[in-house]
This record gives structure tokens, C-alpha cells and sequence, in this order.
């Protein structure tokens, strides 16, 4: 802590915490497990709070977070760590068969649909719809080009149209 | 641009993460393409509804108090005085006058037009990468080009090929610099792009050279045309591409 000031991890971290457990959350799957994974994460933020050089906190903290959140899947639940390979993305199919289905979808199926996307989807439309985070800003907490967030944000909207279809909810 | 083309850069315009040329267009062609405006339509009605939903968790206490715990310690750590919360406001608001008054003291009356200019030419080559549109015209033929020009712009930019030399063009796009429209001619050199902005000069400019986020711009004037040329090159070897398009390069002002 020696290069910062006291109570600057609090100033950084504290109007973060929101998002980053949001987050957690929607990686987890249930507050159970988000509670540990962000706990986690935050000791982690604090042990590496020497290494923050300014910029952009919430990036910082959510890039803490995500890596935490993996790194605790696949110890526990290596099943929902699936890579996607990227090339496959890399076709983003005619949209014109998905009408606005999702216009008047409930809360309670929206989350449902949320949470059978695949991870990386997932973490790509929590951040942009949730948290209102840039291209840009996901790419850094992602670790990935801005051009993979794209396509895997035009994926993920995609296949939450198709479930929503499925259902045929109008 | 085909509905294909569109339909990949239809997510990053509702994002609102498309430059403004790419936006016009694509404005412009969902007027008229039944199909990629429902396209549009169903991204945006998806993307409301996710925002408006109420899906966000709020972090429960248990994490707000194991923060200010170890925040805690890390002060009984370094023995500093532990600051009562009321005074934490009187000095983060004395703290953000002094640093508005100093802001307001050191900044320069403005950006000027130069610098204005620079980040404006390193944004278009940036985004020009980032969203994969380099080229409206992809061809290697010089011939093919220069007549795609013709009508979008108020003049005619000589476009020339120098693959022998090591620069070779591999096509060129319309884009918006310093407040009106220009020629953007994209070479590759080695596995490096360069976009070269071309709009007609307003007075004679002596070559300059910048450096700006590790990007190499050089900025010169011939024959009547203004030529902007960005890489992550370094900037001898942009400087050679430079040095050739003087060479050869002219132009007509229609």
C-alpha cells in the first residue's frame, strides 16, 4: 500500500462494488457462490491495489472479478467453462427471421434466457446492457480484441432471440 | 456496403459504437432495406428491455464491510490518522476547487486546430482497424480506386500504387477529418496498415512529423492537396510512403 494513499482502495473500490458483484453474480449463477467469488476478488484488488496505476477503477476491479469468477469455475464447475473458438463467431447469421419476439418478455424470462447463454456471451451482455460499459472498457475487462466483444455481443443477442422464439413469447 | 457488410456493424450502431460515416450510411440504407431495419428493430426492443429490467444484483453488506475492513487495517498499517468521514468531504471538496482552479489556470485557452486535427486522424485510423471497414473499395488496381472517388468527393485525389517500393495500396474509403469529407487510400506495408487522408490544401503546409499514442503521423502538402498519413509504422519508414506520394501524387480540384 505504500504507493497510495491511505483510504484510496476504499475511494476506488467502494463505488464499484455494485458492479462488481453484479458481475460475480451473473457468472455464479447464485448469491451463494457470488459472495465467495467476489470476496475473493476483493482481497485479490486489495493485494494487487500496489499494482493499480490509476485509470479507469472500475475496468481494474471487474478484470479482478472475472478472472476470480474463472478461475473459481473451473475449479468447481469445470463444466461451465466451455471456450468458445472464436472463428466460429466470426459469421454473424441473417437476423431478419428474428422478429421482436423479446418485446413484452417479463423480467423472470429474461433472466432465465440470460443465464443458459454461454459464459463469455453472458459476461459480454451484463457488462454492455447492465453495466453500460464501452467496447472498448469490456475488452480490457475480457481480455479479448474489441472486434471478439462485438461479435460475441451480436452472438449473444442472437441467441437470446432464438430462445425467446423458441418460446414463442410475443 | 451490401446488407452483409451492415448486418455485422448493426450491433455497434445501436451501441452507439459506429464513427459517423459508417452511421450515415448505415441510416441511410435501413431506410431503404426492409429487412435489415427489422433487423435494427429487434436488436434495439432486446436491448431496451435488458436495460430497463430490473436484473442487477446489489452487493450485500457482508462485501461493503469486508472492504472497509481491509481498508482498515491497511490504516492501522501505516499508522496514519484515521479520518472521521465528514472531514473526508471537507477535503475531497477543498480538493477538487483547488484542482478546478488550477485546471482552469494551466490549460491552454483551447486545443488548438493542429492537435485537433492529429487526434482526429489517429481516431479514424484506430476505428478504421477496429471495426474492420479499412476499405469501401478493396482493390490493388489503382485504376479501380481512383474513379470510386468521382461524385462523392469535391475533388479528385491521384491514387497510385507502389508495390513496387514496398507500399502496396490495397484500397480506399470515404471518412470525415477536421470538419468536412476526405479520401482515406489504405496501403499495407509489410503486415502494417497506413490510411492516408486526402482533402484539397488550404496554403502551403511545411512537412511535419507526430507522434501521437505510438502513432506515427506525418503531415504534408503537394501539388494542392493536404496528405495525412498514419501508421503504427515508425516514422521513417511512413515517412518513405511520404516521400513517394510527393513524388508522384497530384491532383484536380473539380
Amino acid at each position: 500500500m505504500s504507493a497510495h494513499e491511505p483510504g484510496q482502495f476504499e475511494r476506488i473500490v467502494l463505488p464499484h462494488l455494485d458492479a462488481a458483484y453484479n458481475l460475480a453474480r451473473w457468472l455464479a449463477g447464485n448469491d451463494h457462490d457470488a459472495e465467495d467469488i467476489a470476496q475473493e476478488a476483493c482481497a485479490r484488488a486489495f493485494r494487487f491495489f500496489d499494482g493499480y496505476r490509476g485509470g479507469d477503477g472500475r475496468s481494474w476491479l471487474l478484470a479482478i472479478v472475472r478472472n476470480t469468477a474463472y478461475s473459481w469455475l473451473k475449479k468447481n464447475r469445470p463444466s461451465a467453462v466451455i471456450t468458445i473458438h472464436e472463428d466460429e463467431l466470426a459469421e454473424i447469421e441473417d437476423q431478419s427471421a428474428a422478429a421482436s419476439a423479446v418485446h413484452g418478455a417479463d423480467t423472470g424470462a429474461l433472466r432465465a434466457a440470460l443465464e443458459t447463454l454461454p459464459l463469455e456471451f453472458r459476461e459480454a451482455l451484463v457488462l454492455r446492457e447492465l453495466e453500460g460499459l464501452s467496447y472498448k472498457e469490456i475488452a480490457e475487462v475480457a481480455a479479448v480484441p474489441v472486434g471478439t466483444v462485438m461479435s460475441r455481443l451480436a452472438r449473444a443477442r442472437r441467441q437470446l432471440q432464438d430462445s425467446f422464439n423458441r418460446k414463442g413469447t410475443v | 456496403m451490401n446488407c452483409a457488410d451492415l448486418r455485422r456493424l448493426l450491433h455497434a450502431h445501436v451501441d452507439g459504437e459506429l464513427d459517423a460515416v459508417n452511421s450515415l450510411e448505415l441510416e441511410r440504407h435501413l431506410k431503404t432495406c426492409a429487412a435489415c431495419a427489422a433487423g435494427e428493430k429487434s436488436i434495439r426492443s432486446l436491448s431496451t428491455a435488458l436495460q430497463q429490467a430490473p436484473l442487477r444484483h446489489s452487493a450485500p453488506a457482508s462485501l461493503r464491510n469486508q472492504i472497509r475492513q481491509l481498508a482498515g487495517e491497511s490504516k492501522a498499517e501505516s499508522r496514519s490518522p484515521v479520518v472521521d468521514f465528514s472531514m473526508l468531504w471537507k477535503w475531497l471538496a477543498i480538493g477538487a476547487t483547488a484542482f478546478a482552479v488550477l485546471t482552469l489556470m494551466l490549460r491552454p485557452a483551447g486545443i488548438s486546430d493542429r492537435d485537433q486535427l492529429l487526434n482526429e486522424a489517429v481516431a479514424g485510423h484506430v476505428r478504421s482497424l477496429m471495426a474492420e471497414h479499412l476499405m469501401d473499395v478493396v482493390s490493388t488496381d489503382q485504376h479501380t480506386v481512383k474513379p470510386w472517388f468521382d461524385g462523392k468527393l469535391d475533388f479528385a485525389p491521384e491514387v497510385k500504387d507502389f508495390a513496387a517500393d514496398g507500399f502496396s495500396l490495397v484500397g480506399g474509403r470515404l471518412d470525415y477529418l477536421g470538419g468536412r469529407a476526405v479520401a482515406a487510400l489504405v496501403y499495407k506495408h509489410n503486415k502494417h496498415f497506413i490510411n492516408v487522408f486526402v482533402w484539397p490544401a488550404t496554403g502551403d503546409q511545411k512537412t511535419e512529423t507526430a507522434d501521437l499514442r505510438g502513432y506515427s503521423i506525418i503531415n504534408t502538402t503537394a501539388h494542392n492537396l493536404h496528405y495525412c498519413f498514419v501508421s503504427d509504422l515508425n516514422a521513417k519508414e511512413l515517412g518513405d510512403l511520404a516521400a513517394l506520394c510527393a513524388k508522384y501524387s497530384g491532383g484536380v480540384l473539380n
